[in-house]
């Protein structure tokens, strides 16, 4: 077999040396009821040839070649080349988590370049080295309100993307953490700020808000901020499209930032892998959940960078740690990091314009049904049912927009529809003749 | 003697915010096919953002040049053997990342129609099938994105079947042996966790165990969490029994699949009494570890946990694969979406690879080549316990440390030698544990090497352990000080105001 570097002489060599004949007398301790006595019932090996031509068969089954206006979480953006180039590099992609940083100061300067471009971005004084995504990043950054506040109950937005919502209520189920939603106002797309005014209470930890929100709408971070604040509760800020942050202003009002990545040119594929981050203030930093990295020297007084604070993880504290995780997403938060250098301070802006453009180029054919501004997504209401007017669009190799009505009733005659800088014209042209 | 390497250049590179120029960009947009819209306009001036504060402006050339030079900085599996213990460190196929990225699969939305998804739905399936014949399992849920993930999605589907019985119960125990993330995960899913202790076999000891459970009268005891192997590469020889003393009391066994790639092909879990498991991906399957993740971490459980299981779960329905919602006692969702997709490509494409046989082929190559390790070192290194080994080989710093060098000092030595350490002072019940997992996608030149090398520090520590002391020395950082890191944080770049700024 081609990843097993070994003859079968040098077998019998090894086999001799461990003072053995055969193989199987390196198992012969295990337990007699415990043994498999047949082989696993799997097909035989086959060729790399043969690998590429099964995926190359079911990626021919997927939907590749349509246009597409689906967001809700996850964007088409362009992926430059250069990031697949440099994550490619066995350096980065055979490498383990950085505990040895004599031998891995490459991995740990990119975290540490990381970190501090999310802080730049977020307008956050502190971020973490990565968390699975947005959605378990938000039950994560709720356990930690918890922790800094000593008080136990959360109140999220309807408009937080609904996946998320549900990953928040596993995670809060068990922990005595009680969650409650509060509405968004049926003109603007906004949070009702009422309903949140009502609904807090002095043992709320934290208000959970995402903008742009789930309709794409963007929030008013302040005015949710300021009226947390006023109960000594903590604002947790939400993204999902990462590229807005590239013209919207940062959330300096919220105290933790807990956002997904995916935007930073990481392929949908389907759903995963991607990269979430918690960032917050300064003063919240030994609460932070998840790896970090930081700067020091070596003992010839050269710059350094090494794993830190770790006395917070559960490898140290184990059942006192700030949260179980320990694998991350560190090669998907590098192409992020690769992502935000080719773009840099300008390209960023530029491509936030360009799908800012793009997204109301379409609203000037589609009526949004929001009042609120928008970046590069809005809510549309359809005047025949949604589902049907996607399933014409198929015949036109386009996928249309997400039919709302699963996760909000009230909304079953709209759709999300969203346009980034990748979106055609004359596409967008096709569906609002569609949509007419 | 160091064989395996001799010292080259390496390049300094600053951090990307100090080789940063204004009006330097990497990027070029098309020209816009629709009018261009005025931020201030559209979103209100106070939505828009002035600037991103000390973003970096640099060209495509220095990017790539940056990242390139840092990465030479890496040690990695490509570079050499990379023995961390419980890691499993193995080669990463090459086509798995080809794959991975046809654009049919990297490119598929998760909200794109399942009659356009096919093709990405029958790998979850198949991936799920191969998984359940190596485990032995009933059930299984692909959305944990790592192992502690899946150790979290584990121990609520345990929470929630005992609630479906009456008694959630109060406490998971937890061997002395185990991971940090088993305990943190415990006290995540609301358990209290009680240590217990291993015999000197290294085992779990049986008879301690059925007296815990016997004095249980409260029931309060709703799962174990075991490592089989164990985090000394030991088989818990009693496993099957150890199951048998939690079921008659109405308790779970939990098997953190860590130590998996000892066991493919010759063993199941589902056949020695193991109620719900966790697999890592990045581990046993081969996909990379990329410098900390991503990982995939499944979750296989026996039938009266399926149940529970996260939703959506892959169903078939009229020659199609459709996800079903429809689970009422499901414990939700532990993540969006349906997983590390791209991971789980990656973990199904090693498996065709290598096929039923293979994949017993490779544990069998893992075990010896851990057998040949322990072999060859036993002679220089104490080794704690003498069990059969596994996958992997625990030995003690016990002989070097009489001459004041500990498990640490040793593994950095071992890096001027062309090697990773191996784990250092994990597992804890070892007193300065060297833990040392080859996997089986070593060459026997390569541990050659790497037995020449521990040897040759061994020899280094009689004759003059200040030496060892001060490794690294063939580093391009010297020894790291992670205390002032840890007392001082600093985690973020910040502008250096020049004494001239300062002064204005």
């Amino acid at each position: 077999m081609r990843y097993l570097p070994k003859s079968d002489s040098e077998r019998k060599e090894m086999l001799a040396a461990c003072g053995i004949e055969t193989a199987e007398e390196l198992y012969a301790h295990l337990p007699a009821e415990a043994r498999l006595n047949r082989p696993l019932d799997l097909a035989p090996g086959i060729s790399e040839y043969e690998i590429i031509d099964f995926f190359k068969a079911r990626a021919a089954e997927t939907a590749d070649g349509y246009a597409s206006f689906l967001g809700a979480g996850v964007y088409r953006h362009y992926r430059p080349v250069l990031i697949d180039t440099i994550v490619s590099r066995g350096e980065f992609l055979t490498s383990y988590t950085p505990y040895q940083a004599e031998i891995a100061q490459g991995t740990l300067t990119a975290i540490f370049e990381f970190q501090t471009m999310i802080c730049q971005l977020t307008g956050m004084d502190v971020a973490n080295a990565s968390m699975y995504d947005g959605s378990t990043a938000v039950p994560e950054a709720a356990m930690m309100a918890l922790r800094v506040t000593g008080r136990n109950r959360v109140l999220v937005s309807r408009v937080v993307h609904p996946e998320y919502r549900q990953v928040l209520t596993t995670y809060a189920k068990h922990q005595g953490m009680p969650v409650a939603e509060f509405g968004y106002d049926a003109e603007t797309g906004q949070i009702d700020l009422k309903d949140l005014e009502r609904k807090l209470d002095d043992d709320t930890a934290a208000v959970i808000i995402q903008s742009p929100n789930f309709f794409g709408v963007i929030e008013n971070v302040q005015a949710a901020a300021d009226l947390a604040h006023r109960r000594g509760a903590l604002l947790i800020f939400v993204f999902a499209e990462a590229v807005s942050l590239g013209i919207l202003e940062p959330p300096r009002d919220a105290d933790i930032v807990a956002g997904e990545l995916q935007s930073f040119a990481i392929s949908p594929s389907f759903g995963g892998p991607y990269a979430g981050i918690i960032a917050s203030k300064e003063k919240f930093l030994r609460q932070l959940p998840g790896r970090l990295v930081g700067e020091t020297l070596d003992s010839n007084g050269n710059r350094a960078f090494c794993l830190t604070l770790s006395t917070r993880e559960q490898h140290i504290r184990r059942e006192k740690a700030t949260s179980n995780i320990c694998t991350n997403q560190a090669l998907i938060a590098l192409m992020a990091t690769v992502f935000m250098t080719v773009y840099g301070k300008a390209g960023l802006r530029e491509l936030a314009t360009q799908n800012l453009s793009k997204a109301h180029y379409l609203s000037s054919k589609v009526k949004p049904r929001f009042t609120g501004p928008f970046f590069n997504e809005f809510v549309t209401t359809a005047k025949s049912a949604p589902e049907e007017i996607n399933q014409t669009l198929l015949a036109r190799k386009i996928i249309g927009g997400l039919p709302l009505g699963t996760h909000y009733p009230e909304l079953a005659d709209s759709l999300l529809l969203c346009a980034t800088e990748m979106t055609r014209r004359a596409d967008m042209d096709t569906l609002a003749e569609a949509l007419k | 003697m160091i064989r395996k390497v001799r010292q080259h250049i390496s390049q300094n590179e600053a951090l990307l915010f100090e080789e940063t120029s204004p009006g330097k960009a990497g990027y070029q947009l098309p020209e816009l096919d629709v009018p261009s819209v005025d931020p201030q306009a559209a979103l209100g001036a106070p939505n828009v953002r002035v600037e991103i504060e000390g973003f970096p402006e640099v060209s495509e050339v220095e990017a790539i040049r940056h990242f390139t030079r840092l990465s030479t900085w890496n040690y990695a599996i490509d570079l050499g053997l990379y023995p961390l213990g419980s890691c499993t460190m193995k080669y990463n196929p090459r086509v798995n990342e080809f794959v991975a990225r046809l654009d049919g699969l990297a490119w598929a939305h998760p909200y794109q129609p399942e009659s356009l998804s096919q093709g990405a739905l029958e790998i979850i399936a198949e991936l799920e099938s191969a998984l359940l014949e190596i485990t032995g399992m009933d059930a299984i849920t692909l959305q944990p994105a790592a192992g502690a993930h899946g150790e979290f999605t584990g121990i609520l589907l345990v929470r929630a079947y005992l609630e479906s019985q009456g008694n959630p119960r109060k406490k998971i125990l937890v061997p002395d042996s185990a991971h940090g993330t088993n305990p943190a995960t415990a006290s995540m899913a609301g358990y209290s966790v009680q240590n217990i202790k291993s015999n000197a076999k290294g085992m779990m000891d049986v008879s301690s165990l059925a007296r815990l459970l016997d004095e249980d009268t409260n029931n309060e005891i709703a799962a174990l969490m075991v490592t089989n192997p164990s985090t000394l590469g030991i088989f818990e020889e009693d496993i099957a029994k150890v199951a048998e003393i939690l079921h008659a009391k109405g308790a779970m066994l939990y098997m953190d699949g860590a130590n998996m790639n000892a066991l493919v092909g010759l063993t199941r879990p589902g056949d020695f009494g193991v109620d719900v498991m966790h697999l890592n991906l990045h581990k046993t399957f081969s996909t990379p570890h990329g410098g900390g993740g991503p990982g995939g971490g499944p979750v296989a459980v026996k039938k009266h946990l399926e149940p529970f299981l996260p939703i959506p779960r892959l169903k078939r329905v009229n020659e199609a694969w459709t996800f079903d919602y429809k689970f009422p006692q499901s414990i939700g969702r532990v993540r969006a979406f349906y997983g590390n997709f791209g991971v789980l490509v990656r973990a199904l494409a090693y498996i065709l690879a290598h096929g039923g046989n293979g994949l017993k082929n490779a544990t069998i190559d893992a075990l010896m080549n851990a057998n040949y390790i322990r072999r060859k070192l036993e002679p220089y290194y104490d080794l704690p316990y003498d069990s059969p080994s596994m996958h992997e080989v625990v030995f003690s710093d016990d002989r070097q440390s009489k001459q004041g060098v500990r498990t640490g000092d040793l593994a950095k030595r071992l890096i001027d030698y062309g090697f990773h350490p191996y784990t250092v002072s994990f597992p804890t019940i070892v007193h300065g544990a060297i833990m040392i997992e080859p996997t089986e996608t070593e060459s026997k030149r390569e541990l050659d090497l790497f037995i020449d090398a521990m040897i040759s520090i061994a020899k280094e520590i009689e004759k003059d352990p200040k030496f060892v002391l001060q490794a690294p020395y063939l580093t391009r950082t010297s020894r790291v000080d992670e205390v002032t890191a840890a007392r001082r944080p600093i985690v973020r770049w910040r502008p250096q105001r020049t004494s001239s700024q300062a002064a204005d």
